[in-house]
């Protein structure tokens, strides 16, 4: 990363610009429909930190995401909790839904699909509890009260939304990058490329990967807030529903996982794509999803490290000569 | 330095390990040697905390360590390495070596400069910003040793270090071995290549079948009519004796 090439910076640049573009583009539809793709970037970013730096990959990051939005509006609706505390409460919950997932799965030594499918299992049951329980809404969901103003953290203005996100986007980047660049995260992806060489280097594996589980628990649940917050209604279907445990998978492996633009770039390099089809074929509901399978089988298969690593050859040959002769 | 007593262990009715008891005097370099699935790695892997044993104790520093995990008997001062070598794929050589010095720098940039250091010493000074994926055999046991050299333990236990190497890289890794002895670190190593363990340790144990049949100087244990009919088959010993007479 010391190194960035050519093709990473301008992949950067480039959604920076686009980032930028929205605010001259004038379209209510292309920022409602960049503000989205931000809320699921963030996701993105939650599974990044497991999925990408410590290869666990989780099936059910919509487990922190639906736990950070339930935690907060329950506050709110039921106990009348302002909407900053419910923000932070959030966070914490989806924290602590992460460490305890983890605590449990790692305790009793899961890894790879094991993982994966008990997390698919988390979410899932968290979902039909959700949709059970009279102080969670049960089927109907939550709705939180239209009140627009900061107090709320609720605003009318798409363009303030906008940056808002942007702002937290960029905060969650920058947390990704400190980890990257930190004993924790050179202790995270030790562990995900060889768990028993990292414990013989003194790495206490379960512990490192728990905190995994709790920050990226807060970074989902934060992405749940911010969800709730913009569309101020939630039900289980959507919030605990696999299809943002999807999302939150999808956009790393096909930006980059284990990077700190990876999420970003592939979330909305993927959401541009279903978008275009949607404008393409109107008559076609569903197929952005169809797009997303073809385009996640054509990553997995040619692009091992994603969009990232793709760029990362172009304009890297020379700077790789240069230190091989050293 | 490392008192191990009595260690057992058996794998369902299979017994690995039996009885096993030996000793590493600080600043030695001991070998460990035995045919093959005679129980020296899963000796290692209880000595370091990987396994529990069934039986037995071991002591580092006069402190008793049996069945501690592994991160804890590292942050201890012993470490081991893989028979198999485990670099961190995604990583570059300095920051694979980084990951030891995290043990006890926390900070990135002391953790760096003390990986650029241990990797210097064992000549890796080039290579630090390859990928270590893009090492050779030799370059990956390097990049082992340093791994476990950055931790800052004191006692080193080497799962074959030299196998897989040409004997040109055999000679470079004996030479370096003795030099981080020399600065005052202690070896426990499991080698087969003999040409290795004549020049470096000054104590052998022998493995077969889980037991331990012979310790002393190695150049005594090749004589041992035990240790050759471990190697060789029964009967081995005395027909090699008449062939010598003969």
């Amino acid at each position: 990363m010391k190194s960035q090439s050519i093709g990473q910076i301008a992949l950067a640049a480039a959604a920076v610009a686009y980032l930028i573009g929205v605010y001259f583009a004038s379209s209510p539809v292309w920022m409602g429909f960049t503000i989205n793709a931000l809320v699921i970037a963030v996701i993105a970013m939650s599974w990044n930190i497991t999925g990408g730096f410590g290869g666990l990959s989780s099936f059910g990051h919509a487990a922190l995401f639906g736990t950070g939005a339930y935690a907060s509006a329950v506050l709110q609706v039921n106990y009348g909790v302002s909407a900053w505390i419910g923000f932070a409460a959030g966070i914490l919950a989806g924290a602590a839904m992460g460490a305890f997932i983890g605590a449990l799965a790692f305790r009793y030594g899961l890894r790879g699909s094991y993982f994966a499918l008990v997390t698919l299992a988390f979410a899932e049951v968290l979902r039909i509890c959700a949709s059970s329980f009279a102080f969670t809404g049960g089927g109907s969901g939550l709705q939180l009260k239209l009140a627009p103003g900061l107090a709320n953290l609720q605003f009318a203005d798409r363009t303030v939304v906008y940056t808002a996100l942007l702002v937290v986007v960029a905060a969650v980047m920058a947390l990704t990058a400190l980890i990257k660049y930190s004993r924790f995260g050179a202790y995270l992806i030790a562990v995900r490329e060889n768990e028993d060489a990292a414990r013989a280097l003194g790495i206490d594996t379960y512990r490192i990967k728990v905190q995994a589980m709790a920050i990226s628990g807060a970074f989902g649940g934060l992405a749940g807030v911010l969800y709730l917050q913009l569309w101020l209604f939630i039900d289980s279907t959507v919030v605990y529903g696999s299809g943002i445990s999807i999302e939150a998978l999808i956009g790393p492996i096909i930006g980059g996982a284990g990077t700190v633009w990876g999420p970003l770039l592939g979330t909305l390099g993927l959401h541009l794509l279903g978008e275009g089809a949607k404008h393409l074929l109107p008559n076609a509901p569903g197929l952005n999803f169809v797009l997303y399978a073809v385009v996640l089988i054509c990553a997995l298969r040619f692009l091992p490290q994603g969009l990232v690593g793709l760029a990362g050859k172009i304009g890297a040959s020379k700077k790789k000569k240069e230190s091989g002769d050293a | 330095m490392l008192e191990v007593r009595n260690l057992s262990k058996s794998f369902g009715g299979l017994k690995a390990v039996t009885d096993a008891t030996l000793d590493v005097a600080e600043g030695s370099i001991v070998g460990l040697l035995g045919p093959n699935g005679a129980g020296k790695t899963t000796c290692f892997t209880m000595i370091a905390g990987f396994t529990k044993p069934d039986e037995g104790s071991v002591r580092f520093k006069g402190q008793d360590i049996t069945g501690l995990a592994p991160h804890r008997i590292c942050a201890l001062g012993m470490i081991r390495t893989f028979q198999i070598v485990q670099p961190f794929a995604g990583l570059t050589v300095q920051e694979n070596i980084a990951v030891g010095a995290y043990l006890h720098h926390h900070n990135r940039h002391e953790a760096m400069s003390v990986a650029r250091d241990v990797g210097k010493r064992l000549g890796m000074g080039g290579m630090l910003d390859r990928p270590a994926s893009s090492l050779t055999i030799a370059g990956r046991k390097r990049l082992e040793l340093a791994r476990a050299l950055a931790t800052g333990a004191k006692l080193l236990l080497l799962d074959e270090v030299m196998a897989g190497l040409i004997p040109s890289e055999i000679s470079e890794i004996v030479g370096i071995i003795r030099q981080i002895r020399d600065e005052g670190h202690t070896f426990l190593m499991i080698e087969h290549v003999m040409q290795a363990v004549m020049s470096l340790a000054e104590t052998a144990y022998v493995l077969n079948q889980g037991k331990m049949i012979a310790h002393g100087p190695p150049r005594e244990l090749v004589r041992d009519p035990s240790v050759v009919e471990a190697y060789l088959g029964h009967g081995a010993a005395t027909r090699l004796q008449e062939a010598h007479h003969a």
